[in-house]
Formats: C-alpha cells, sequence, structure tokens
C-alpha cells in the first residue's frame, strides 16, 4: 500500500537521505507528513523551517516550502514567515542542540509570544552531525566528545520548559510509539497558538559511541521501556520516575495567539489613520 | 506615540520637520516596506517604534523580538512570503546580525537593513556619532560575498536613500545596507514626501514557470533569479548551504563556482546603476574631500569656506559605500592629485580610495572618532596644514 509519505516526498528525490541505519529521524518525519495530512492542510500553505544539524535536514525531503536556517535560529526564521502571512501554516523542525542551547532564547520567547507555530524537537540528547558533544537535554553523567569524564549540568526537560513559558500545546512523544505521537503533532498543528512536540529518540551511531547504549534494536526497546505516561507518572515517586521519560499532554490551554491579536490592532488601525488622513 | 506630525502642502505633498530615523520609516513605507522586526538600540529605537505605530495603519506587521539575531532571521522569512521587510540597529546589534545577513545573501532574500552607526568596540559610544562600520558593512559577515551599502548625508537624502535601498534590495535580490549614523538619526531637518505618484518602486519579478518547471535560482533570466512567494504553490527550499538552480545542498565544484560567482556578477555588472556619488564643484577644484554620510556635511561647509577664501575645494559624496565607487576616483584623481578622506573614524573608506586613486595622488586622512561630530573648521585646518 502506497502510504501518504510517498505522496508528500520532493519529486526529485533527495536521496539517499543524510540519516545513520537505526536513527529514529525517519519515523518522526513521516509522523509530521501523516499529521499534515491528517490536519487536512493544504500543502502549497504550509512552510517547514529547520535550523542546522542532522534533524534539520528533513524539510529537504518533502514537498513542502522549506527554510533549512542558521544554527539555532529556525524559530526567528518561521516567526517572520508567520507574522508576514500569518495564513501559512508553520512548522519547525528542530534538534535538541539547535532548539534548546544556541536557538535555547529564541524556544521560551516564542512560548511567551505564543505565536501560531508548531515545533517538533528531535530529541536524540546529543549533537549527531558534529560529532558527539553533549546537548542540554543529556542526562547528567553520560558522555560525550566534549563530557569524557560524563556530562556535568542537569538537562532542560522540553516540556516543562515550553509549559512555563506559556506555550499554548505541550506534549512528548516517543519515537517507539509512533501514532500517539503523529496525534500529538496533528493536535499542535490545529491548534492556534505555539505548540511544541518533544520527541524522544535515540541516536545509535553517535550516542552508542560515546555511551556503549547497543545496537539500534536495543536502544529502541531500552526506550520504548523508559516511556511512561503522564497518568501512570502522576502516581509514581520521584525515585521511581528517575531515568523515565514521560509522555503525554502537559498543557493543551487557549491563550490568545500573536497574529490573531495582532489582526485587531490592524483593524483598530486602519480606522485611526483614516481619521489622521481627514486631519491633515 | 509619534514626536513628529506631517501636513500636506499645496501639490498634495507630505511635510515635516523629522529626525532621520522617523524620515527613515516614512520613505520605507512609501517604498512599500510591510514588515518590520526590530531589537530596541540606541541611537536607532525611533525607527522600531515609528514603524510599530505606523505599520500596522497600512495593513503591515511590526514585531518587537527576542534579540537582534532573531530580528534579522524573522525579515528573511518574512521577505519569503513576498512583503518588503526591514530592521533596524546600530552596532552592536549589526555584529550581531551577520550570520542571518549572509544567509540573505546567499539566498537573495531581498530586505533593508538599517545600520544607524555609532562609537564602537564593543558597546563603544552609544549616544555618540562615528562612521567606523563601514569595513563591517562591507566584510562583517563570513565568505566570499557581495553588498549593497547607502550612505545619506540629509534627512531629505534619508528619504531617497531608503526608497533606493528597498528597489536596489527588490531589482538584485539582495539585503541592502542603509549605513546612517547618530548624528543623522537625531536630527531634524525639512522634508518633503514625494507623492506616491511620483515615486518609482521596484518590485522583485516574479516567475511566470510553473510550479513544476519553477527553479528558484534558475539562471535562465539573468543573474537576478525571479521570485516565487511561499504560499502560492512553489514548494522550494532554500538553505544557508551551497546550492544548485533547484535550491538544494550540493557540493559539485562547478555548481559551487557558478553560484558564487553569479551572486557577485549579478552586482558588479551593474556598477552603473548602483553606485551613485554627488560630487560638489569638483570641476575646477584642486583639492578633493572625500566623505559619506553625514561628515560630508561638514565637508560642503568646508568647500564653501575655503572657496571664500580663494581655496578651490570639491566634494565627492561617495552616497553608495558598497560597491566602492572605484571609476568615479580613477575619474576625479586624474586631474586632483590633493585628495583628502573625512570620516568619523580612524581611517576605513580611506584604504580604498587610496587604492582607485591616481598614482601621482596624495591621499590623506582627516578623521575625528571622539564621539563628536566633525566641523568644517577642522576640516579646513587639516587641509591647510596639510598644504
Amino acid at each position: 500500500m502506497k502510504s501518504a509519505i510517498h505522496d508528500y516526498l520532493r519529486p526529485k528525490k533527495k536521496f539517499p537521505h543524510v540519516w545513520c541505519p537505526g536513527c529514529g529521524h525517519g519515523i518522526i518525519l513521516a509522523s509530521i507528513v501523516r499529521a499534515i495530512e491528517a490536519a487536512g492542510k493544504n500543502r502549497d500553505e504550509v512552510v517547514v523551517v529547520s535550523g542546522i544539524g542532522c534533524s534539520s535536514r528533513a524539510p529537504v525531503y518533502v514537498d513542502f516550502s522549506s527554510i533549512h536556517s542558521t544554527h539555532g535560529r529556525a524559530l526567528t526564521f518561521a516567526t517572520g514567515v508567520k507574522v508576514a502571512n500569518p495564513k501559512l501554516t508553520v512548522i519547525v523542525i528542530s534538534g535538541d542542540g539547535d532548539g534548546m542551547a544556541i536557538g535555547g532564547n529564541h524556544f521560551i520567547h516564542a512560548c511567551r509570544r505564543n505565536i501560531d507555530l508548531t515545533m517538533i524537537v528531535f530529541n536524540n540528547n546529543i549533537y549527531g552531525m558534529t560529532g558527539g558533544q553533549a546537548s542540554p537535554t543529556m542526562p547528567q553523567g553520560d558522555y560525550a566528545s566534549t563530557a569524557p569524564f560524563g556530562t556535568l549540568e542537569r538537562p532542560f526537560d522540553v516540556c516543562k520548559l515550553a509549559n512555563a513559558s506559556g506555550a499554548n500545546f505541550v506534549a512528548r512523544g516517543v519515537v517507539t510509539s509512533p501514532i500517539p505521537l503523529e496525534k500529538h503533532i496533528k493536535k499542535g498543528i490545529e491548534k492556534k497558538g505555539f505548540s511544541v512536540i518533544d520527541v524522544a529518540e535515540t541516536c545509535p551511531t553517535i550516542y552508542n559511541f560515546f555511551n556503549k547504549t547497543g545496537n539500534p534494536l536495543k536502544m529502541m526497546k531500552d526506550l520504548k521501556a523508559k516511556a511512561i505516561p503522564v497518568q501512570k507518572a502522576n502516581t509514581m515517586t520521584e525515585e521511581e520516575l528517575k531515568g523515565k521519560i514521560v509522555t503525554g499532554v502537559f498543557a493543551d490551554r487557549y491563550y490568545p495567539d500573536f497574529t490573531t491579536s495582532y489582526d485587531k490592532i490592524i483593524m483598530d488601525s486602519a480606522k485611526r489613520s483614516m481619521k489622521d488622513e481627514e486631519s491633515i | 506615540m509619534l514626536f513628529y506630525k506631517l501636513y500636506k502642502d499645496a501639490d498634495g505633498r507630505k511635510v515635516g520637520f523629522v529626525q532621520g530615523n522617523e524620515a527613515c520609516v516614512e520613505a520605507a513605507l512609501l517604498a512599500g516596506m510591510r514588515f518590520f522586526a526590530g531589537y530596541p538600540i540606541t541611537p536607532s529605537s525611533e525607527i522600531a517604534a515609528v514603524s510599530a505605530e505606523k505599520l500596522p495603519m497600512l495593513g503591515g506587521r511590526f514585531i518587537q523580538m527576542e534579540d537582534e539575531i532573531s530580528s534579522m532571521g524573522a525579515i528573511i522569512g518574512g521577505s519569503m512570503t513576498g512583503k518588503k521587510t526591514m530592521t533596524a540597529t546600530s552596532g552592536p546589534g549589526f555584529s550581531l546580525k551577520q550570520e542571518n545577513l549572509g544567509y540573505a545573501i546567499i539566498n537573495e532574500v531581498p530586505c533593508v537593513i538599517v545600520n544607524v552607526q555609532r562609537g564602537g568596540p564593543s558597546t563603544g559610544l552609544p549616544t555618540q556619532i562615528a562612521q567606523a562600520d563601514v569595513m563591517q558593512a562591507r566584510w562583517g559577515t563570513h565568505g566570499d560575498h557581495p553588498i549593497i551599502a547607502i550612505s545619506p548625508a540629509s534627512v531629505s537624502q534619508v528619504v531617497t536613500s531608503t526608497i533606493r535601498a528597498f528597489n536596489l534590495a527588490e531589482k538584485y535580490r539582495t539585503p541592502v545596507i542603509l549605513l546612517m549614523d547618530e548624528t543623522l538619526g537625531h536630527m531634524r531637518e525639512k522634508i518633503v514626501l514625494p507623492r506616491e505618484d511620483e515615486i518609482e518602486l521596484i518590485d522583485r519579478k516574479q516567475t511566470e514557470d510553473t510550479p513544476e518547471e519553477f527553479k528558484p535560482f534558475a539562471t535562465k533570466h539573468g543573474d537576478v533569479p525571479l521570485f516565487a512567494p511561499y504560499g502560492k504553490g512553489y514548494r522550494y527550499n532554500i538553505t544557508g548551504l551551497i546550492h544548485d538552480e533547484a535550491g538544494f545542498p550540493t557540493t559539485k565544484t562547478d555548481e559551487v563556482v557558478s553560484l558564487l560567482d553569479r551572486l557577485h556578477s549579478k552586482i558588479n555588472d551593474n556598477l552603473d546603476d548602483i553606485v551613485e556619488v554627488c560630487e560638489f564643484q569638483t570641476e575646477d577644484a584642486d583639492t578633493l574631500l572625500v566623505s559619506f554620510g553625514s561628515a560630508t556635511r561638514s565637508c560642503i561647509s568646508a568647500m564653501e569656506k575655503g572657496r571664500a577664501e580663494g581655496k578651490k575645494i570639491g566634494v565627492l559624496q561617495l552616497l553608495t559605500v558598497w560597491p566602492f565607487a572605484e571609476k568615479q576616483i580613477v575619474k576625479l584623481t586624474e586631474k586632483i592629485k590633493n585628495v583628502f578622506v573625512v570620516e568619523m573614524n580612524m581611517g576605513q573608506i580611506i584604504g580604498e580610495v587610496s587604492r582607485c586613486s591616481h598614482r601621482d595622488a596624495v591621499v590623506t586622512g582627516i578623521n575625528k572618532y571622539n564621539g563628536i561630530y566633525i566641523t568644517p573648521q577642522e576640516i579646513l585646518e587639516k587641509v591647510k596644514e596639510s598644504r
């Protein structure tokens, strides 16, 4: 059976892709494509914006208008697209290094601004493309090329950060469960305001190289075992939750989004400017 | 809140007594700016404030971003939807914008970046004048690249230069830098805005290809590719990587070279259209003052004072600072051998002037960089000392 994904791959395909065998990025990209289709979006009115890194190569492969922007700045380009033309559906693809370190300031401000974008964080806890440096979501004590004695820093929880910063919709999926992941992304696209979907995944090449986490299959199995639905997590103690990844929806709010609010300013200003013209 | 008011004169033109920064926004709106993203920074903040007030009146949109980098990213994203976009900043912010400026260059995204220069380096002299970002405007972003930078000298020149900046950005699909300075940004002068029927506006040429045929960086129509706004059925990719005509990353050596060559040739083959200078009494001059931006004003006064004393001084204003007015310097220094380069920095554009001047010309710098505007007397004294 031909799936939606084939229909959305770029006609002159830019394949083979850059991702390693066993990488989770393909699963997430496929979930995004299915979610866009399920949300009933006209593909001509979708713009996919990414930054720099393995995950940020994703837009090249799919048939939407796309901006492969600069490192950490996907949200800034996306904000420009959305504000300049609010009719467009704008989806942001970013990695945990791109989105949470160099792009971390843009992230919290996009949440605060509650601008109608959907951001999907391909979160594999490491910088893959540059050879395995510690990322801001790397669990404390794990190894990386820049953390040969184990990383000293505590990781960001992407969802807690987004929730506290005011995003309208915050959820976490995991690559080993693509169906709920797709649902979260669809909900995010449909939601007015800023939506964040953090996706827990694996990097079987680089993460495994520094942390001996095993082959891709083992890493996927381990990841699946770590994933705990938020409802269940709510009944567990902090000790029990150590090393687990809590999945599900963390925020689902209805605060007015930036561009809708701005439309009201335009309406009011038009009236005011007519009065000004008369007084000249 | 606006701190100026425009009135209509008998010919239906808007007139006012406004700051350079305010004039910049009025002209940008006339030129068709409909999206502005910015971040607060002295001495350019009025540009953001006036944009915030006026853009929504015309159905345009303003956003205050979280930093300088994001403002630059946002105007690139906005421009990809087909809107004319602008941001404004000063030295420290201009430094931060450089990476994304390169992105706009390589992806041929029209946009205008205003740099109201102040003293540097670093935080420098936030409220005082300098013209020390000339070389940064040229070479601030990494890699080989062309750039267009325009430097007006009066508030009414801010109006014409801003409109021109948008027109050049659209015509050549490139970011254009409007190099102002603190004095120009904050001084008030009378302006008469042209009526809409009096200005020629250029919009980037749109493709007539079908989405299937369309290539975002196709060269079949010349060095400047035709544009398709996002959201209209042309689903294409742009990337900061070296890309092929279809917009996809490439490392093929011939494609690398053809992209870099074309980015340069689309500017360098059109210098007669892009490079604009103003000459003042150069016909009989034996001494030439070369300047740009607000320092030009003191040069003109120095010229007038000098001529009253019998000194044959002429002035060349580099209205277009980049690309450099090589041809004009070559021609003028064939007959004028006594050349002074007046700039409010420690000597930046003088290197270019020396490079292009006749070998018999003596090129001397007149520089002031203490944060205080250079006076005609100071220039005249330096000219006399050198004799």
